[in-house]
């Protein structure tokens, strides 16, 4: 047997496994061994899934997760990338200011929420900038670890070639340190989905988070149910798309190793 | 070498320190009056209180107890789970559509389920960060025992150990570094989910707190949460990194841990 085929034999047992799980959870509802108030039946959330993307419900629900965790996502990585690269850029600021970044990153960053309410109310502002904040940090302090971590000799040729300061950073440590920044802007990813679930669930912003939590206080634990698969694929359709585009965005890098 | 690092240090201290003060004098030149922003010498007075009537006390022991319960939960299940996808690939690629189709659902997500299953309190919160806390112990552990040096399984093989002694005597040990690697991580990650589902939902502990004293229009004390759930996050970073060092050494760093 090729090996292309036992690739595809496995996923077809492990995708049958799943479905067995599925089966599995299906049973335990129709035996009605836990309530149908906290566990639905698949089916039941199947449907409830398929009724609301019919009527268009969770569409618009999940334009507005997506739209939050995009914009959030967005203005993090680019702040993220120009603070990083002015702070990673210069000796100076290394030493003066990223310590004090690497004090304030254990900070469970939800923490800023409260303030952000305090400042902004109960708003879409408030909500980008606490998705804004949460997500900087991974992406800013991946591109000073990636900008300090440049090969020397790469900026000793800049140097020689007299390449301006600015010239340095873009052809020379941004793409040095696109690794570094690619899997920070991945981390980012994650942390921006639960922040913006985090905001909708306290400011009533319309998305996928107000209608889980909106769908939990009337019990109706199929809309519940499908709300929670619904970001679950978000989370994986977002984290795919990153991969293929990092894996795009560095293929230049594998060819020349 | 030393006066060097001391040298680091205290150029790291100016920055956050300048701050301080340019903002204590522009509160105080300004006789500032907000619902968001206090001086720091309020915000150290508010903490300096909340310590005195022992408030931020009880929520630190909440929140931290939540944290840490969920985080044994947690890890006790991804390790179970690791060890056994690490051993046996067989396993590992029956359960590879079921793992990556539940490890992408943000932990927040679960929240609404566990409201409605568990009610609020401790319970629900202890759920939420034990399901965010198995993902990164399952796949770090699961590698560390596949790095495991395939001698050592051979020598456990001639010896006929007994699959519990095995892991116990052999897997374990050699992948112990390792794994505190992921145990630390999720203590983080742990901290940080529990602080959240407080702030989202749970009328418990230090979200909680903040959340209370943010409705209460006491920014000295709501900025005073806040620093205090930054320097537990340092503190139990540092306590971990230190642990790391402490008992591991470098052996941490390297796969290939003898």
């Amino acid at each position: 047997m090729n090996r292309n085929a036992t690739v595809w034999l496995w996923r077809a047992a492990s995708f049958a496994v799943a479905a067995s799980f599925i089966a599995l959870w299906q049973l335990v509802a129709n035996l009605k061994l836990v309530s149908a108030v906290f566990l639905p039946s698949p089916d039941r959330a199947w449907a409830s899934l398929v009724r609301g993307f019919s009527n268009g419900d969770l569409w618009s629900k999940l334009a507005g997760t997506l739209e939050h965790m995009a914009y959030g996502w967005l203005a993090a990585s680019i702040a993220g990338i120009a603070i990083g690269a002015i702070i990673g850029s210069s000796r100076i600021m290394r030493t003066y200011v990223a310590p004090s970044l690497e004090f304030l990153r254990p900070l469970p960053v939800s923490a800023i929420i409260p303030v952000a309410i305090a400042m902004l109310g109960l708003t879409q502002a408030m909500a980008l900038f606490v998705i804004a904040f949460g997500a900087i940090w991974p992406i800013m302090l991946a591109t000073i670890h990636g900008f300090a971590a440049v090969e020397p000799r790469l900026y000793e040729v800049a140097r020689s070639l007299q390449m301006s300061r600015l010239a340095v950073i873009f052809k020379v440590a941004l793409p040095s340190a696109s690794p570094d920044i690619l899997a920070g802007m991945r981390l980012s990813l994650t942390v921006a989905l639960i922040l913006s679930v985090v905001c909708e669930i306290l400011a009533g912003l319309d998305g996928l988070g107000h209608w889980v939590l909106l769908s939990a206080r009337a019990f109706r634990s199929a809309d519940l149910f499908a709300g929670v698969i619904l970001l679950g694929v978000t989370g994986y359709v977002t984290s795919v798309a990153m991969s293929m585009a990092e894996h795009r965005l560095l293929a230049w890098q594998a060819s020349q190793r | 070498m030393t006066t060097d690092k001391a040298k680091e240090k205290v150029k790291a201290l100016i920055l956050p320190l300048a701050v301080l003060l340019a903002f204590e004098a522009w509160a105080r030149a300004t006789h500032l009056q907000s619902d968001s922003l206090a001086p720091p010498s309020e915000i150290i007075m508010a903490l300096a209180g909340a310590f005195a009537d022992f408030s931020i006390l009880a929520a630190t022991r909440d929140t931290l107890f939540s944290a840490f319960a969920g985080l044994a939960i947690g890890a006790v299940i991804g390790l179970a789970l690791g060890i056994a996808f690490g051993i046996s690939d067989t396993l590992n690629r029956l359960m590879e559509v079921t793992v990556e189709a539940i490890r992408p659902i943000p932990s927040i997500a679960l929240l609404p389920i566990a409201l409605i299953a568990l009610g609020f309190g401790y319970r629900m919160e202890i759920v939420i960060v034990a399901f965010a806390c198995v993902w990164p112990i399952l796949i770090l552990s699961r590698a560390a025992v596949r790095s495991i040096e395939p001698r050592l399984m051979e020598v456990s093989r001639a010896l006929r150990l007994p699959a519990a002694q095995r892991v116990w005597k052999i897997i374990i040990p050699a992948a112990l570094p390792r794994i505190f690697v992921a145990f630390r991580l999720s203590a983080g990650i742990a901290l940080i989910v529990a602080v959240t589902v407080e702030i989202a939902i749970n009328p418990l502990g230090l979200g909680a707190g903040i959340m209370l004293a943010q409705q209460a229009l006491r920014p000295d004390l709501m900025l005073a949460y806040l620093v205090w759930i930054g320097a537990i996050g340092y503190a139990l970073n540092i306590l971990l990194v230190v642990a790391q060092h402490r008992l591991f050494g470098r052996a941490a760093l390297s796969g290939d841990s003898a």
